[in-house]
């Protein structure tokens, strides 16, 4: 007897009735396990002191919810022979996005460039700004060492605390001003980032995750037990606020306000640092698109995608790891000493492994090697935290729940592809798919 | 160093001299000796387990020999390449190695292979780097004669219509040779290849016997390959060397080594005692021809 799909569809749904129900049962008795203890038993302070109070009315509202939901998803969107298509983008889709990134690229930079002057900003939006900037500035800086080299580095803000230490240490010891100071926290950024290099040269993977990760922590434990240098965890104040090339933003006769005839605005100031961080970011964003054109970046890039190939076309794997190491830990370093001047005080409060964590996530949630992307994860990551700061209490928990959306629908991040460096005929962007996430 | 560097006869591009690889108690090669020449396709053949990968692997600087020398004549003189670091046998001792698994920068485009292979002139023609970012220096020029050449190599696989597609998209056959092709883009004197037929159908093995051959002929780079087909090895090689058990049994043209007994019997499995028998059998078909 012919059964029309109809038909078919509804035959199979009441077959699979009570696999639904069982499905449903399972995933209810596992709620069961892990609200029974965090809801059901709740310690509370009592003249007899901590007693365990049990509340079980939520856990059953939660269990019944599993339950009705999981059941109505079984029989409504997860009924059985539905096609998976978790995390596929196909080819054209894919193709549109990367020509939506070259052309939306100009656009938003000169979106930052203008965003200050607009009649409507307030001194909120620019401040924000300057905090959103500062982490395309890591996020960039951390994405030659991730994404381009495959490096996987969970101690990057070691290398943002070494820049600011030195701008702050250098200026209070030595009197140095910011701009003798931005170049030299650069380089000593660099320097240490060699040193993290040497040792963990052989380590792949989880394990030169684990040593980076150590070695945050060491900076930032250095920094806060050697009081007599450091200040301890009372940190540096007072660091010197940076000048216009000399020029201080006060009010007196010889500040910036006075010298270009302008009426004195304690806005002066922040608008500089805005412009200065933008420019900071984009001669990192420069200095990226011009390595991946050169032979040290498609080193860079043929080493995530095959260390041993490598050193049989005669690329020295120490030296490329070094200087990628070194020149994402400089970025860092110059983002650090920013981060001083701006603050005009620093701890080691600001060096915590949640800012590596953030800084990867922004390069994760972007997509490794994506310029572009991670400037968007940037700016929704750091700017919606902040927006989300009135609901204080939900901010994490939406956090969390937008990186797991995120991981389920593009793996990769938002713009997985990856662009060629040089092309004959046409330049075609290759699917994330085919390209390595690197293994270190 | 003022040791005295052993001098090679003329035609002879690498020694390889009583070579002996141990790992812990096993001996994978054992006191191996055989010449390389100029101008020659030379064979390693052997059952599987002989330790012909071991050899590569020592002469490509993937292994430290346990003992032995590697004497080999390139662009700048005679090198031991048993003292060179990995990456400098490519560098500077000019030897180019292919992957029994291909190795290929699968997430970068054909083209893109075939320059990260040209690394390091184009590093030079950057002034390391720093010239390259501001812009100055020869590096636009250098890049474009590297692309020429990308280009040559890719005509000469037939792959220069599919120049910008990824390297892991390309059809297997297409993968050898393009690995082929990366790896003579590094200018090298010796070319080792492991296994370049493996999986290929018989109209891609014909092809890539013909690309071996130029890269002989037109190239003037000898080449050292290992390979399980013998339809290629027989029709190809000028040379070939035989391994078992990590010891060399014979080495001579791909007749002598076809009608070598020992040869035969290390193919066949059959015992060292019955070596005798199938050397008589050899001899005796060979009367009756």
């Amino acid at each position: 007897m012919p059964q029309t799909p109809a038909a078919d569809a509804q035959a199979s749904t009441e077959a699979s009735f009570p696999a639904a129900v069982r499905d449903a049962a399972v995933a209810a008795l596992i709620a069961l396990g892990l609200s029974a203890p965090m809801m059901g038993l709740v310690p509370v302070q009592s003249p007899q002191g901590l007693v365990l109070e049990q509340r079980w009315a939520p856990v059953a509202i939660a269990v019944a919810v599993v339950f009705a939901g999981r059941l109505l998803l079984n029989l409504t969107l997860w009924r059985p022979g539905r096609v998976k298509r978790v995390g596929y983008v196909p080819p054209k889709l894919e193709a549109k996005l990367a020509g939506l990134a070259r052309f939306l690229g100009p656009l938003a930079i000169a979106g930052a460039v203008a965003m200050p002057l607009l009649p409507f900003t307030e001194r909120y939006a620019i401040d924000l700004g300057i905090l959103v900037l500062t982490y395309v500035m890591l996020g960039w800086g951390l994405n030659i060492v991730v994404g381009l080299a495959g490096l996987l580095d969970l101690g990057y803000v070691a290398f943002y605390a070494v820049g600011a230490y030195s701008y702050a240490l250098l200026a209070q010891y030595f009197g140095l001003s910011f701009w003798i100071c931005l170049p030299l926290a650069g380089i000593l950024a660099a320097f240490w980032g060699v040193i993290l290099g040497f040792p963990v040269l052989r380590l792949r993977g989880d394990y030169l995750a684990i040593v980076t990760l150590a070695f945050g922590e060491i900076i930032r434990i250095v920094l806060l037990n050697w009081y007599w240098v450091t200040g301890g965890p009372n940190g540096i104040s007072g660091i010197p606020r940076p000048s216009f090339f000399g020029i201080d933003f006060d009010r007196g006769p010889d500040g910036f306000a006075a010298t270009f005839g302008l009426d004195y605005s304690p806005l002066h100031r922040i608008l500089f640092l805005y412009y200065l961080i933008l420019a900071l970011a984009l001669l990192t964003n420069f200095v990226t698109i011009r390595l991946r054109r050169l032979p040290i970046g498609r080193a860079w890039e043929a080493l995530r995608e095959d260390e041993i190939a490598c050193r049989s076309l005669g690329i020295n794997t120490v030296t490329t790891k070094l200087t990628a190491f070194a020149i994402g830990a400089s970025f860092a370093g110059f983002a650090g000493s920013f981060f001083a001047t701006r603050q005009g005080f620093i701890s080691p409060e600001s060096f915590v492994f949640m800012e590596s964590a953030m800084i990867l996530a922004i390069v994760v949630l972007g997509g490794m090697g994506s310029q572009f992307g991670v400037a968007i994860a940037a700016v929704v990551m750091i700017g919606g935290f902040e927006l989300f700061r009135e609901f204080s209490d939900y901010r994490m928990i939406t956090f969390g729940l937008v990186m797991v959306l995120v991981m389920i629908w593009r793996p990769r991040g938002l713009v997985s592809s990856r662009s060629p460096s040089v092309f004959l005929k046409e330049k075609k962007a290759i699917s994330g798919s085919l390209v390595q996430e690197g293994h270190g | 160093m003022t040791e005295e560097l052993p001098a090679l006869p003329d035609d002879v591009l690498l020694r390889v001299e009583h070579l002996t690889m141990r790992f812990g108690g096993l001996t994978a090669v054992n006191d191996v000796s055989f010449d390389v020449r100029r101008g020659e396709i030379t064979a390693l053949i052997g059952p599987n387990g002989a330790g012909k990968t071991t050899v590569f692997n020592c002469i490509t600087g993937f292994y430290k020999p346990t003992a032995g020398r590697l004497p080999l004549k390139s662009h700048e003189g005679v090198l031991l390449l048993e003292r060179l670091r990995d990456h400098q046998i490519s560098r500077k001792a000019n030897v180019a190695r292919t992957f029994q698994n291909i190795r290929l920068f699968g997430g970068m485009t054909a083209l893109e292979n075939l320059l990260v292979a040209q690394h390091e002139p184009l590093m030079k023609a950057s002034g390391l780097t720093v010239l390259g970012v501001l812009g100055i220096g020869g590096f636009n020029r250098a890049e474009r004669q590297a692309i020429e050449k990308a280009k040559v190599w890719l005509e000469r696989i037939g792959l220069i219509d599919r120049a910008d597609d990824p390297a892991a998209d390309l059809p297997y056959g297409d993968q050898r040779r393009l690995e082929i092709a990366r790896a003579m883009c590094t200018n090298p004197v010796l070319l080792c290849l492991d296994e370049p037929a493996a999986g290929l159908n018989p109209r891609e093995s014909l092809e890539l016997n013909a690309l071996l051959r130029s890269i002989r002929d037109d190239d003037g780079a000898a080449v050292l390959l290992i390979e399980h087909d013998m339809s290629v090895v027989m029709e190809i090689s000028d040379h070939v060397v035989v391994l078992d058990y990590g010891k060399k049994i014979s080495d001579g043209s791909p007749k002598a080594v076809r009608d070598d007994p020992k040869v035969i019997a290390a193919y066949l499995g059959v015992e060292d005692e019955e070596v005798a028998d199938v050397e008589r059998e050899v001899e005796g078909a060979e009367a009756a021809r």
